[in-house]
């Protein structure tokens, strides 16, 4: 091992590791506020890369059909609710608009000529097509039971994973998929090459973070979500509403998944069941963060990309067992320092 | 999806009109179309609407399950189709593990079972229960005679090993420590990844650190695209030799510039137009021409091995059933000897010649050397 060896690892670790943060962040975000273990997140993360190269490849990608099913179920749900109970004046209105953003996007992706536009707006369109899936699939599938014991919650999160990887066999295919890099330029830092992919990556998550924190600090929607987080029984008694709290850490979440999913499949194969594996490193960074703090979940989970780059240098065969036998300690750290409360609501 | 459709109400109202026509040939198939796998397992299941529909004069009737990739339900799959179904033979299932936990009870059935997967450990050694089973893929050791040849002719002597962390990668070691010790190459670095990893950097760092003169790089489908990108990023000159479970379109598309100039060997359904004409380019051409017609794309070499499952069987009823009907223990173990008694016959893999200690049967007419010229697959010559 000399310089340039451990720079190239290192360079490695943190590209990994800033995925990995991202995707702690987002887990910990959906944890706090909705009391669920999003398990489908790595998902996302792979919807969005194999979106970004079916779009690459010329072809509308077919997660446009699962956004337009997905909204016809929660339109109808909206129809009946209005039919029976009236609550809403507007509902009709968002029912059509609803509709016909699911609509205007499939026409989009159809006679838009996906390969030749450029890349930004095949990021947007991305974005746009798998972001609006996170609110709908809480409504669909958490909201009827937000008041549910956490562990029915995880339950329903695992079938939803497993749920999406079929669909993502589906519409996506057995292939791996890999797209373009965003620019082919490369920096050169004394004798080690720095990939500019691994630069984009580790900036945009760096800006995310940032943005993040802000949004979270300073706007009246953050300071919502974190008085969510904080006492969801306290803010609700503040007129905060819990549909509007867990739709909007599921959009955010949602994006932050479908990013991280674009940002890596530069440089990376991803499979429609890649997803799981690297939620799961983003999930040990927050289990490291104990499920609670940011600032730790985020260097938990750089930590553990550094820990796998190294260890994948030193022993390939056993890089996932000292990956996954990290969480061990920390649990045991954690549950020897924190009182437990019996926290079931 | 309506072909699907069409077939499965066939099977459906086959199985139910089964105990009335009772005399019908039953053959279980069993693929890997969804789960980790299913990229070989999808052109697999694909490829049963083109197997043939009759032998000997008898209607043969296929009956479908998907295991999921998962060995459990491969077990359930192979007991469901011999206790209840009670067909005549099996083909299948996709994956070497899952093909692994169920010889046991093709054997104990007395069920012949023609597996299309890679790794050679289901059929060598041969041992009394597995003599049901027959291997319609190449041999690692055949693969990787003609790799080593083409390294030795020009002038390797080191290489490095980069495999995955499965049967498949695992055999491949094997073979290859085997087999280069003979031929005087020495492997001077031998790495392992799994197919789901996000980056190889430290895997072909310590490749690169070894410098050997070319890399070989053991892993099944699009997995094997990775380890060649990231060498080659890092600016490893050297020969890249890929395997058979290399040989399908998606490694171009993934690689691109990366992979020009790999050396692979595989069998000839890659480059069939440039082989000398061959009953085999015949059969092959066929299946091709055949599966676009009805899928709308090249099927993938592991496609070629199940519809040869089915050739082999085709031409194996005939003399089985001399010795007993269809549904019997005599039929299903006459048709166990005609399957090893076949002699000189062509597919789309090569040409199968059976013996008692050897079930798969391929010579050197079932691999060609390929490599990878202008983003197309081409011979190498």
């Amino acid at each position: 091992m000399n310089f340039q060896i451990a720079t190239l690892l290192g360079q490695d670790g943190l590209t990994n590791g800033a995925i990995y943060a991202l995707l702690a962040l987002s887990i910990l975000l959906v944890f706090t506020v909705t009391r669920i273990l999003l398990i489908p997140l790595g998902e996302f993360v792979t919807f969005g890369a194999l979106t970004m190269a079916a779009m690459q490849m010329g072809k509308a990608p077919k997660l446009e059909w699962l956004l337009l099913g997905l909204v016809l179920i929660d339109c109808v749900l909206d129809l009946y609710q209005q039919i029976k109970y009236h609550i809403d004046r507007n509902k009709m209105k968002k029912i059509a608009l609803k509709l016909g953003y699911a609509l205007a996007m499939i026409g989009l992706l159809n006679n838009l000529p996906l390969s030749e536009i450029p890349m930004a707006c095949q990021v947007l369109l991305t974005l746009c097509l798998i972001v609006p899936l996170g609110p709908i699939m809480y409504r669909l599938f958490f909201q009827p039971l937000a008041d549910a014991p956490a562990l029915v919650l995880l339950i329903v999160s695992i079938a939803l994973h497993v749920a999406m990887v079929g669909i993502g066999l589906l519409l996506f295919g057995p292939e791996g998929a890999r797209t373009q890099p965003f620019s082919d330029t490369g920096f050169r830092l004394g004798a080690v090459m720095l990939k500019s992919q691994t630069l984009w990556v580790i900036l945009v998550s760096i800006f995310l973070i940032v943005t993040l924190f802000i949004a979270f600090e300073r706007t009246l929607y953050g300071k919502a979500l974190r008085a969510t987080a904080v006492n969801r029984m306290g803010a609700r008694l503040q007129g905060i509403s819990p549909v509007f709290a867990g739709k909007a850490t599921f959009a955010l979440a949602a994006f932050i998944g479908s990013a991280s999913g674009i940002l890596i499949a530069p440089i990376t194969t991803l499979y429609y069941d890649s997803g799981f594996i690297i939620s799961l490193k983003g999930f040990v960074g927050a289990i490291i963060g104990g499920l609670v703090s940011y600032p730790i979940a985020a260097i938990g989970a750089i930590a553990v990309g550094m820990i796998e780059a190294f260890s994948m240098f030193w022993a390939s065969n056993y890089k996932e067992i000292i990956v996954f036998t990290l969480i061990i300690p920390f649990l045991i750290w954690r549950s020897m320092n924190s009182h437990h409360v019996e926290d079931d609501e | 999806m309506t072909p699907k459709k069409v077939i499965s109400a066939v099977f459906l109202s086959s199985s139910l009109l089964a105990p009335l026509a009772n005399a019908d040939i039953k053959i279980g198939v069993v693929s890997s179309s969804t789960g980790p796998i299913a990229l070989v397992g999808i052109p697999q299941k694909n490829t049963i609407p083109l197997l043939p529909t009759s032998a000997g004069g008898e209607k043969i009737t296929y009956i479908s399950l998907d295991d999921g990739s998962d060995p459990t339900a491969t077990v359930k799959a192979f007991k469901k189709l011999i206790d209840e179904e009670h067909v005549d033979a099996i083909i299948g299932p996709s994956g070497s593990g899952n093909a692994m936990s169920v010889i046991q009870f093709a054997a104990e059935s007395g069920t012949p079972m023609l597996a299309p997967v890679g790794t050679a450990a289901v059929v060598l050694p041969m041992t009394e229960q597995k003599k049901w089973v027959f291997k319609t893929t190449q041999n690692d050791d055949l693969i990787a005679e003609a790799l080593i040849e083409q390294m030795k002719a020009t002038g390797i002597k080191t290489i490095g090993l980069i495999g995955t962390a499965d049967p498949y990668g695992e055999n491949w070691a094997k073979v290859m420590k085997d087999l280069t010790q003979k031929a005087g190459i020495q492997i001077v670095a031998s790495e392992q990844f799994q197919r789901q990893d996000t980056s190889m950097t430290g895997q072909s760092l310590k490749i690169l650190m070894a410098n050997p003169d070319a890399v070989l790089i053991a892993a099944p489908g699009s997995s094997s695209v990775m380890p060649q990108t990231t060498l080659k990023d890092q600016g490893y000159s050297g020969k890249i030799y890929q395997t058979h479970g290399a040989a399908l379109d998606p490694f171009l598309r993934l690689g691109g510039k990366a992979v020009e100039g790999t050396i692979l060997a595989a069998s000839s359904m890659l480059v069939l137009d440039e082989v000398p004409n061959s009953p085999s380019k015949e059969i092959a051409t066929k299946y091709i021409t055949d599966y676009k017609k009805l899928y709308g794309e090249t099927p993938a070499t592991f496609g070629g091995n199940v519809l040869d499952a089915g050739l082999l069987l085709e031409n194996a009823i005939p003399s089985a059933l001399k010795s007993g009907k269809p549904g019997t223990a005599e039929f299903r173990s006459a048709l166990r000897d005609a399957l090893e008694n076949t002699k000189e016959m062509p597919a789309t893999q090569g040409v199968y010649n059976m013996t008692a200690e050897d079930h798969s049967g391929f010579d050197e007419r079932g691999r060609v050397l390929i490599t990878v010229k202008d983003g197309k697959w081409a011979l190498l010559k």
